[in-house]
């Protein structure tokens, strides 16, 4: 009886692997040397070819009374017109704070929260960040679902965003 | 401008009245807004140049604000000063929100011994009896039907405020007003009645000509099926003015009927 219950979650851990296909995403924040900073509003998301598009993530300025930091969200105004519009906030585990200069990592695995299943075809990953006083930009990362695995597409931005780099889990 | 003289000029007997050859708009602060009680405020005026308030205000009462349910909502703060009018909408719904007006009116003329002589501006349909002298002739009454209409959407766009009427001119909009981006084209189709406006004249002015040389006018037919299909090569907001003239009158005595429908769309980045 006591061996059964510890083999269990030995077994579910073993069994992890095969399931995690995912997509490992690591962007860069640049720092910058402005008079006046604000960490930037920044939207994961991702689009298959010609198909909807799919809110991974989107870090704001979540602390503000009355939901005031909702205000600009729109300036991110891309991911605001292919997706954020719709949604209504704060989105559970898509909505985050804002994220200091530096390199940031974060997940999606496949079946789990946002990313949820993705039928196989051509997608695209999409980061894009506005700053307040600031300006905006995006980058495209595409990708081929299902994976074979140990993909890694990079791309860069030039002001507001960094390296941005996905890596793809089978 | 001098198209607009050129259509005062076919009104048979009016002179060119000076009111014509400006342009009178609405201008949003934003028109694409995130948020739960977001505030938009909006200037009103009429002038040559887009969007400078530099002629005269246009008058607030008139102007109704419709909520995304068609409901009527509230226009606050408004106020009026020697250049333009300005009023704030609190967007305390999501979807699309319209604001404007929608004019009816008559503008005439009769001579009344040999003397030629002009209805009073913003004379009303049930006054023509009373107006014009049982000694007059020669008169000419021109029926006056005019939309402005501005959209501003919280969230996702939706579409209620947008269903047309059925009177004067009016939008359909294949497009959303409030999805507009430059680079893609945007479709609508003009309404007179309801039915296809086919081979109208609609005149599109991006803002800002203050800070070019070129005023960048453009001047678009729509098709056979009213529909007008429309770039914007640039982002930023564009004045849109539709006129149709015709003999479809519904007031009494009326030889003319000329319909307008002005709008101002705002054209984001993509």
């Amino acid at each position: 009886m006591r061996k059964d219950l510890l083999a269990a979650p030995v077994l579910l851990l073993s069994a992890a692997p095969a399931l995690a296909a995912g997509i490992d995403v690591s962007l860069t924040i640049p720092t910058l040397k402005v008079a006046e900073y604000h960490r930037p509003y920044v939207a994961i998301w991702i689009e298959p070819a010609g198909g909807e598009a799919k809110t991974l993530a989107v870090w704001y300025d979540t602390k503000l009374k009355d939901k005031e930091g909702e205000k600009w969200l729109r300036d991110i105004r891309t991911w605001w017109r292919k997706s954020g519009r719709t949604l209504s906030f704060p989105v559970d585990g898509v909505s985050g704070a804002t994220k200091a200069p530096g390199t940031q990592k974060v997940s999606f695995t496949e079946g789990q929260g946002a990313l949820g299943r993705l039928a196989p075809g051509k997608y695209e990953l999409v980061v894009e960040a506005a700053r307040e006083v600031g300006g905006r930009e995006l980058v495209r990362l595409p990708f081929q679902w299902p994976p074979k695995g140990g993909e890694v597409v990079k791309a860069a931005g030039t002001a507001e965003l960094g390296a941005v780099t996905a890596t793809l889990k089978k | 401008m001098f198209r607009k003289i050129a259509i005062a000029a076919l009104l048979a007997g009016l002179a060119a009245a000076p009111s014509l050859a400006h342009r009178q708009w609405l201008h949003p602060s934003t028109t694409v807004v995130s948020g739960e009680k977001a505030w938009v405020t909006v200037d009103a005026a009429v002038s040559n140049d887009l969007f400078y308030f530099d002629h005269m205000p246009m008058r607030l009462d008139n102007v109704k604000v419709w909520r995304p349910d068609g409901t009527e909502g509230k226009l606050q703060n408004g106020s009026t000063g020697r250049y333009r009018s300005v009023f704030d909408v609190q967007l305390d719904a999501q979807g699309t929100w319209k604001i404007g007006t929608s004019n009816q009116g008559i503008m005439g003329s009769y001579k009344q011994g040999g003397e030629q002589k002009r209805l009073p501006r913003g004379a009303a349909a049930a006054d023509l009896a009373k107006l014009i002298p049982a000694d007059a002739t020669d008169v000419q009454i021109s029926e006056n039907s005019s939309r402005n209409e501005i959209f501003v959407t919280a969230g996702a766009p939706t579409t209620t405020v947008l269903k047309p009427m059925g009177k004067g001119l009016e939008v359909e909009w294949l497009t959303h007003p409030n999805d507009l981006v430059s680079g893609e084209a945007a479709k609508l189709r003009f309404l007179a009645d309801g039915k296809p406006a086919a081979g109208i004249e609609v005149e599109v002015v991006p803002g800002g000509v203050r800070y070019r040389d070129k005023p960048n006018d453009r001047t678009l037919n729509t098709d056979a099926n009213g529909v007008l299909t429309v770039d914007f090569p640039t982002p930023g907001m564009y004045w849109m003015e539709a006129q149709l003239q015709d003999k479809n009158t519904t007031v009494p005595g009326a030889t003319q009927r000329r319909l307008v429908y002005i709008t101002t769309l705002e054209v984001l980045a993509p």
